[in-house]
């Protein structure tokens, strides 16, 4: 097969070979385990998938039952966001919601030392399984389609990685969580039949929406601003699948979102890179955490095994 | 030249959170000195510098490094009860924080004892889960984990490196690195190997009856990923 590096290329070659997106990153996958010397089935490589959906799974349900960080200063959110919405939802209950529930539960657990499953780092790893988790139930998917949903996911961040990068310490929140979105709502679009062209649209929307989030994690932890981005994340995606659906274009190409993307980290200044230098990291109470933290190994956050607000 | 290759470099690796910097990384550098001390520690002092020593209580990068020593992996949730299995197992553990600026802000020094015997391994974890071994009891060292690493310890003595070398050579497999460092001048040296493929064990052996070959050390494991860290749990257990 032939190796590609842009999506232009991959939308020339699915539509020419009238491939989905899943198809063609399954395809590159076989030709990259051949070269490597690797099982290069389908199903080894499904296999593998399943493995990593099935921790996505147990992570969400984790979450939701109530997990508590180890610095002491997030936990039990997920638990509070699914009584809101079994009990209350005055919003209405939809996609969004749920998705939601489920990115937040699953980021906790990564908080709590738990299990989870890198998408594309650990700090943003609500985003793609929170959607996807909620999508199933919403358009009814085969496992098949699970997977392939992760494999479109992956594929796209494939291509995010290379050409700028997945790392907070590189390129700020937009290259975790910003890239975490765009996976989704790419695999979002192709999940509710949309086209190759219209997933890589809402790759590009969702990118954009968040281009430029800059890293700044208080007290250093994965905790704080980065669990409720995941839900940022998951809101932005399904977003951006909507309107790519709608059959709206974004008007820049995704290739060249994809190299502003890049071109935004190495501006960023190092503060606003995962050093805790800057942003929310500084703010008196960050620095009270920090405080804290180094002192006694706990931050003490008082409200967080609180009753649910009345409304 | 393309960073990643595989999905799986971005739909995975499974890991215990939150950090795959501050806990898998953690992990790999418990694993790999426990691989070098080849047994369970009775006693284990653990210095952290820089970004670890501000930030291992919230990362729990403590019991990260504490669960690597134990065997378990980096995808094993009995990492968070890492204290009390190091109480269960005899192993005492020490906590340190060091003010001294590192060349890399994520360093771990990991002091193990065993009656008279003890070891020093200092590891640094350079981000998404990898690490690089900088000093091996006293040795300084570049050991990365994306390479299969052997280490051997041999005394400082004419001809030995060429007789290790032609072994390997001679199973026609290629050393992408070497290292070779002394403290003291024909005394004890060590010769770290790094090769593209796996050394087998067959070959180990023949390594091993070399003259003047003291210890060898298989590190090939520690570069694997959780889904096959399997097998290194099976064999931590066994020892």
């Amino acid at each position: 097969m032939r190796r590609v590096t842009t999506f232009a290329q991959i939308i020339r070659t699915c539509e020419e070979e009238n491939w989905k997106l899943a198809d063609y990153f399954l395809y590159q996958e076989m030709d990259w385990r051949q070269r490597e010397g690797e099982d290069s089935s389908p199903e080894a490589i499904l296999e593998k998938m399943e493995i990593n959906l099935q921790v996505m799974e147990s992570a969400a349900k984790e979450g939701i039952g109530g997990v508590q960080s180890y610095s002491g200063l997030t936990g039990y959110d997920a638990t509070r966001l699914n009584a809101y919405r079994s009990e209350k939802a005055p919003l209405g209950k939809s996609i969004y919601l749920d998705a939601i529930v489920n990115a937040i539960a699953i980021n906790e657990v990564n908080a709590s030392m738990g299990l989870i499953c890198a998408t594309p780092t650990a700090g943003s790893c609500g985003v793609v399984p929170g959607i996807l988790l909620a999508a199933r139930e919403h358009l009814k998917l085969t496992r098949r389609q699970q997977l392939d949903f992760l494999i479109t996911s992956g594929g796209c961040g494939l291509m995010i990685g290379n050409l700028a990068s997945i790392s907070g310490a590189e390129g700020g929140c937009q290259a975790e969580i910003g890239s975490a979105s765009g996976m989704a709502a790419a695999a979002l679009a192709e999940a509710a039949g949309g086209t190759p062209q219209a997933s890589t649209n809402a790759l590009a929307i969702a990118l954009k929406g968040l281009l430029g989030l800059v890293c700044d994690p208080v007290a250093s932890l994965v905790e704080v601003p980065c669990i409720k981005r995941n839900a940022t994340g998951v809101v932005n995606a399904i977003a951006s699948a909507e309107m790519a659906l709608a059959g709206m274009q974004s008007r820049i190409p995704t290739d060249e979102v994809i190299s502003a993307m890049h071109s935004v980290g190495q501006l960023m200044p190092s503060a606003l890179r995962e050093t805790a230098l800057g942003g929310l990291a500084l703010t008196p109470t960050a620095r009270r955490y920090t405080r804290e933290l180094k002192q006694t190994g706990k931050i003490t956050w008082k409200e967080r095994k609180g009753p649910l607000p009345s409304i | 030249m393309a960073k990643f290759h595989s999905i799986f470099d971005i739909i995975g690796p499974v890991m215990i959170g939150p950090s795959s910097s501050h806990t898998a990384g953690a992990v790999r550098i418990g694993l790999a000195s426990r691989a070098i001390f080849g047994e369970t520690p009775e006693n284990v002092q653990i210095t952290f510098f820089g970004s670890f020593a501000h930030t291992y209580k919230g990362h729990g990068t403590d019991l990260a490094l504490i669960g690597g020593l134990l065997g378990l992996s980096t995808a094993n949730p009995d990492i968070r009860y890492a204290y009390d299995l190091a109480k269960e197992t005899g192993m005492k553990v020490k906590i340190v924080t060091s003010q001294e600026k590192m060349k890399h802000p994520n360093t771990a020094e990991v002091r193990m004892t065993k009656g008279s015997r003890t070891v020093s391994v200092t590891g640094i974890s350079t981000g998404g889960g990898s690490i690089d071994l900088v000093e091996i009891d006293g040795f300084n060292v570049h050991v990365h984990n994306d390479n299969p690493v052997i280490l051997i310890f041999h005394m400082d003595r004419p001809g030995v490196i060429a007789s290790v070398t032609r072994v390997i050579g001679q199973h026609r497999l290629n050393i992408s690195q070497m290292e070779v460092s002394r403290k003291t001048k024909g005394k004890l040296a060590l010769m770290l190997i790094a090769t593209d493929g796996e050394i087998p064990d067959a070959t180990l052996e023949e390594i091993a009856a070399v003259k003047h070959i003291v210890q060898i050390i298989d590190l090939s494991e520690i570069r694997r990923e959780p889904n096959g860290t399997k097998a290194l749990m099976a064999k931590g257990a066994a020892q």
